[in-house]
């Protein structure tokens, strides 16, 4: 069994697209058919991906790939293939597994929607999209799957099509993340033409391995950066961020599994996928092209965090705290933490999934209401998902021993404090840390704790198809942690291909302490600003100007509104109006110098040359008078005599040539 | 005595005649039946074809008029072949989006015929004669059956096309007295060497660059193709842009490139430079167009850039590499066939928009998505390939083109890239003011797919689907051909 998974891991992908086009194909089924088969989908996914996690627990290092050719063009194969390796077997547990907890969450979610198999159809197709990313050994065969993943995100951020604010967000998310993708699109290129291959790994001659990066030369740097683009515009990274927010619009299940667990950490994931082409020529680790990924996940996760603290709407705190986590991750790749990064985002997907769940939860059972300053007091009417919110936040903050986050950050600002180029990140990072406390501290007291306001009167707890995943996302968020400790770090040495070893003595490290310092600071400076908080924010009495920049989220969208977006609009029509006027004007004016030759002609017959001397001549003043006939001020006119004037000029200078 | 190929020409002549001297009632059946008798021997052609064997195959040569180097000579390549498939599908395609006229539907299989004759004849004078034959029955189906603003366009249309015609003639006669043949693969031969003298050269070059240029349209001759487009009737736009479109690009491979190879080195950068312009100013017009049709339109001028990318890319520099030229070679082969099927498909839809509403402005529409899931959905799967979304065929044919301009035009290339950028942008605005919102008031009385239109639609968009993800069946019909015109531009 083990064996033939491996080498058919594309099955993993496949079962839950055809699960999608089943749903999508018979119409509208009943909707227990179409949850089943969904839900059959993704356990089938889930255990393929277990059954394939385990050979690459065997041996350290293990990769099994599959390469085919996609087509032959002229006489070029082109191939593309499969590979299942740590890396892609970790981010398939996760992936299948945070994915069928929000298939079962979304059951009770969207009970009343009427588009309810449509839904599981987007969702079952965004899964095996993103699965599909994941073990893909062609960085073409990526981009075929992260396009996708980006058409699934289109449709189920603008699910309820009716709204058009959903509409629009689906439009900006999908141009927002095309613009990185045409970066994407010139990397693949670039590197397609400089190695000679797009298959990661094959047997030594694959563009990660060492004799096409070597072939690549000089303009690495560059592929490297383009291909960053893309994931600075799947992951929402500065400078555009813009979309993932945006897309908040879409169902809350569908914010859970695609813009918070899975197909925003793509970008990531992709930066760590080709870590090799970032790493040529490194000097202790550093190349231009990474020190351009930590500076940019800087500015993303510090920016992101400032912002969620100024948010009222729950998911939007929630949408800029992954922005800000993102960034964090990139930091860690940057740095060289690569397993730090994608442990990091492991921890996320599953805390993070539960935080949208919870949200979801919150809103659900406040019947659509997201403003988190007419809540509070939810913890006695929601517990259940109070108590799971609760461990979601602990972990976000990155309380250090008990949840999955603590140890994670732990090791992403481990690696930052030993970058060689500079400090500041590391610095900007544990300020960073302090913002993340404060703003999901703020959260929780908004939320659920204080009198309750307006909207929680008739709030009630969510039916136990929707907690029971919460509870389980809980525990996996603090499960998780056992295997991400410094004492027995598992998971690193599983994604690194090492060993590991149990030593108790690294469990308490420097680096806890100033964790734990720094969330205990951020949270005590929460509670006593928000301890009690009324409708309007306190941050809002002390500091309303700068208050309102962040609330208005620095004001970017609004700078690319005036600025790119009013330009290619100008540009727009700009090419319009040179169409209508100059291009066709051009022609329209030679119809008119080929109209006055017209005129001329005619003259000349009816006064030089007079009517009735011999058949030519009547021809010609045929012609003319056809031509004077045309003369009615009618474009058409123009043209047909510039035809006949063209046509007259061009004989001359073919025979006098 | 008559070979396929002639059959196939004629079987639409035939058609034409017996519409015009049967006066049958429905016009649109006998039409169609003439279409599956063509689909078929075009089959037939396919099945007898070698796909492994590279050069001319099924030829046909009779003497025709010796005195002036004419000669009936046809038969296919890789590439021409494509082109008969995509002919013999585009028209059933375009026949069953509207119910036209018994004179419209005779003047479409005229213009039928004379595409299997374009694609096809491998002597000069014949083709052109056929070149010419479509401009007729194109103009008269624009003037006649066209929308608002027909004249105008009808003539527009022809004064164009023809004056670049004349040019291309012009052009030939000069090749002819100097080389004294009209036969495409001896020219081609000659090509290396140079056809004529001096400033003839450049002049008979310009001349065919015109003519073809025009044709595509390559920017800045396009502009009678907004208004041709926009005012013909659905299935006659549909032809316009999924059959007739590419006797513009053919000729540029077929004629221009192997003809010229030293002139197009020296022109290159500014061939180039049009063809980038064609790609980015023309999804940026598009975005600006209020009218579907109008916006459909601009976007053909973009893909049809596509393919002028590719092929001007590996012939304008002597240091393409064998892989750039095939990858271009096919890409722009591909895609060739992918913009007729995926054009087609959008006129198409934008046909079932108008004939149900009565209007096609893009705001005369507004929340179809509640009120017509399965035209929404169908139509979008048309703009996703249109806009290159992998998994379907516009992506394979784009990857490829790019993956050989890159080399030799990268800057090129990376311009060029911003064209697949506006497309996206111009399909997006469309969708989300189309298909998302409230339902319009005025159009809640729009009813979805019939069963008709759904026989229609779903063959087309699995032939998409079957071509963005296994494209090999379309491949093996011109890899042979790649090769040796690679070897040929070489």
């Amino acid at each position: 069994m083990n064996s033939w998974i491996t080498t058919n891991v594309w099955l993993i992908p496949a079962a839950p697209i055809v699960a999608s086009l089943l749903i999508l194909a018979f119409g509208k089924p009943a909707r227990r058919t179409s949850v089943a088969v969904a839900i059959l989908g993704q356990i089938a996914a889930l255990t393929m991906s277990i059954f394939a996690f385990v050979p690459t627990l065997r041996s350290h290092g293990f990769r099994s790939v599959q390469n085919f050719t996609w087509f032959t063009f002229g006489e070029q194969a082109l191939r593309i293939g499969f590979v299942l390796d740590p890396l892609a077997s970790a981010m398939l547990l996760m992936i299948t597994f945070v994915g069928l907890c929000i298939f079962v969450f979304s059951i009770g979610y969207m009970a009343e929607d009427k588009n309810f198999s449509r839904f599981f159809a987007y969702l079952s197709f965004f899964s095996g999209a993103m699965l599909g990313v994941v073990i893909a050994n062609s960085l073409l065969l990526l981009f075929v799957f992260w396009e996708l993943v980006g058409l699934a995100s289109y449709l189920l951020i603008g699910f309820w099509i009716e709204r058009p604010s959903a509409a629009a967000a689906a439009k900006k998310a999908f141009i927002t993340t095309r613009i990185g993708d045409m970066g994407f699109f010139l990397g693949i290129l670039w590197l397609y033409h400089a190695s000679g291959t797009l298959v990661f790994y094959d047997g030594g001659r694959g563009c990660l391995e060492p004799v096409a990066l070597s072939a690549i030369g000089s303009s690495v740097t560059l592929v490297a950066l383009l291909i960053f683009c893309g994931a600075v515009g799947k992951s929402g990274q500065f400078p555009l961020h813009v979309w993932l927010p945006d897309a908040m619009e879409g169902p809350t299940p569908v914010s859970a599994l695609i813009h918070a667990a899975t197909m925003v950490a793509a970008g990531v994931f992709l930066v760590a996928r080709v870590c090799p082409i970032f790493l040529v020529g490194a000097i202790n680790g550093v190349t231009t092209s990474l020190t351009v990924v930590v500076w940019i996940g800087v500015v993303t996760g510090l920016m992101a965090a400032l912002i969620a603290v100024a948010q009222s709407d729950i998911k939007r705190i929630l949408a800029y705290s992954t922005v800000s986590q993102l960034g964090l991750m990139m930091v860690s790749l940057g740095v060289g933490g690569v397993a730090a990064g994608i442990m990091h985002l492991l921890a996320h997907g599953f805390f993070k999934a539960l935080l949208f769940l919870g949200a979801g939860s919150v809103i659900h059972g406040l019947h659509h209401e997201q403003d988190i300053r007419k809540m509070g007091g939810l913890r006695r009417l929601m517990p259940i998902t109070f108590l799971t919110y609760a461990i979601g936040m602990m972990a976000l903050s990155g309380v250090p021993f008990f949840f999955s986050g603590g140890w994670t950050k732990e090791e992403i600002l481990h690696a930052t404090s030993n970058w060689p180029q500079s400090h500041l990140p590391h610095y900007l990072m544990l300020i960073g840390v302090i913002l993340t406390a404060l703003y999901m501290t703020r959260q929780i007291i908004y939320v659920f704790l204080g009198n309750r306001r307006t909207a929680s009167e008739n709030a009630h707890e969510s039916p136990s198809v929707m907690t029971i995943p919460l509870i389980v996302l809980a525990v996996c968020a603090i499960l998780f942690s056992v295997i991400l400790t410094p004492a027995w770090p598992w998971l690193e040495s599983y994604l690194t291909g090492n060993a590991a070893h149990f030593e108790p003595h690294l469990l308490i490290q420097p680096m806890i302490v100033v964790s734990l310092a720094l969330v205990a600071a951020g949270v005590s400076v929460g509670i006593w600003i928000y301890r009690r908080a009324g409708e309007t924010d306190p941050l809002q009495h002390a500091q309303p100007a700068l208050f309102r920049f962040l609330e208005n989220k620095m004001w970017i969208d609004e700078i690319y509104d005036r600025t790119i977006v009013a330009f290619s609009k100008i540009l727009a029509r700009l090419s319009d109006w040179m169409d209508r006027n100059v291009w066709d004007g051009l022609v329209q004016d030679i119809g008119r110098i080929g109209q006055f030759f017209g005129r001329v002609t005619t003259s000349a017959d009816e006064r030089v040359i007079n009517a009735g001397v011999d058949e030519s001549t009547s021809g010609a003043q045929g012609l003319g008078r056809l031509i004077s006939r045309w003369h009615s001020g009618q474009i058409q006119t123009y043209l047909g005599a510039v035809a006949l004037g063209m046509l007259a000029l061009v004989l001359l200078y073919a025979w006098l040539g | 005595m008559v070979g396929l190929i002639s059959v196939l020409i004629l079987i639409p002549l035939v058609g034409a005649i017996a519409l015009y001297v049967g006066q049958p009632k429905n016009a649109r059946t006998v039409a169609l039946i003439f279409n599956a008798l063509s689909a078929f021997y075009a089959l037939m052609l396919w099945q007898k074809f070698d796909a492994t064997a590279s050069g001319l195959q099924v030829i046909e040569r009779h003497t025709w008029i010796p005195s002036i180097g004419a000669e009936y000579l046809v038969g296919v390549d890789g590439l021409s072949l494509l082109l008969v498939l995509l002919t013999s599908l585009v028209f059933p395609f375009a026949f069953s989006a509207q119910r036209l006229e018994r004179g419209a539907c005779a003047l479409m299989l005229v213009m039928q015929a004379a595409l299997y004759g374009t694609f096809t004849a491998q002597n000069f004078i014949l083709w052109f004669l056929f070149y010419e034959m479509t401009l007729v029955p194109a103009f008269l189906l624009i003037k006649i059956y066209g929308g608002e603003n027909r004249d105008y366009a009808a003539v527009k249309f022809f004064v164009y096309t023809f004056l670049g015609s004349v040019a291309m003639l012009l052009a030939f006669l000069g090749i002819y007295f100097a080389k004294g043949t009209f036969d495409f693969a001896a020219l081609a031969g000659l090509g290396k060497s140079g056809l004529l003298v001096g400033k003839l050269q450049w002049l008979a070059f310009a001349g065919i660059f015109l003519g073809l240029a025009v044709k595509v349209p390559l920017f800045p001759f396009h502009t009678w193709l907004p208004d041709a487009y926009q005012t013909a009737p659905t299935g006659v736009s549909m032809v316009l842009t999924g059959a007739l479109s590419k006797m513009g690009v053919y000729g540029f491979i077929r004629l221009l490139v192997p003809l010229f190879p030293n002139e197009i080195k020296i022109a290159g950068p500014w061939l180039l430079g049009l063809v980038v312009c064609s790609i980015v100013f023309a999804p940026l017009a598009a975005w600006a167009q209020r009218d579907l049709k109008r916006m459909v339109a601009y976007l053909s001028i973009n893909h049809l850039g596509y393919c002028l990318l590719g092929l001007f890319a590996i012939t304008a520099r002597s240091t393409s590499s064998v892989i750039d030229m095939h990858a271009a070679l096919s890409g722009v082969f591909l895609q060739i066939f992918n913009h007729g099927l995926t054009a087609a498909a959008l006129f198409y839809f934008v046909g079932l928009l108008e004939e149900r509403r009565g209007l096609r402005g893009i705001d005369d529409f507004g929340g179809l998505m509640q009120r017509t899931p399965l035209l929404c959905g169908w139509m979008s799967v048309a703009m996703f390939s249109s806009l290159g979304l992998p998994g379907l065929n516009g992506f394979v044919g784009e990857f490829l083109i790019f993956k050989g301009s890159f080399a030799t035009a990268a800057s090129f290339t990376a311009i060029a890239v911003l064209g697949l950028l506006f497309t996206a942008v111009t399909f997006m605005r469309a969708m989300q003011s189309l298909f998302s919102g409230p339902l319009a008031q005025s159009c809640s009385g729009l009813s979805d797919l019939i069963r008709r239109e759904k026989f229609v639609i779903v063959p087309v968009t699995l032939l998409m689907f079957a071509i963005g993800i296994s494209p090999q069946f379309v491949f093996n019909i011109f890899n042979a051909t790649v090769v040796q015109m690679a070897r040929l531009f070489a």
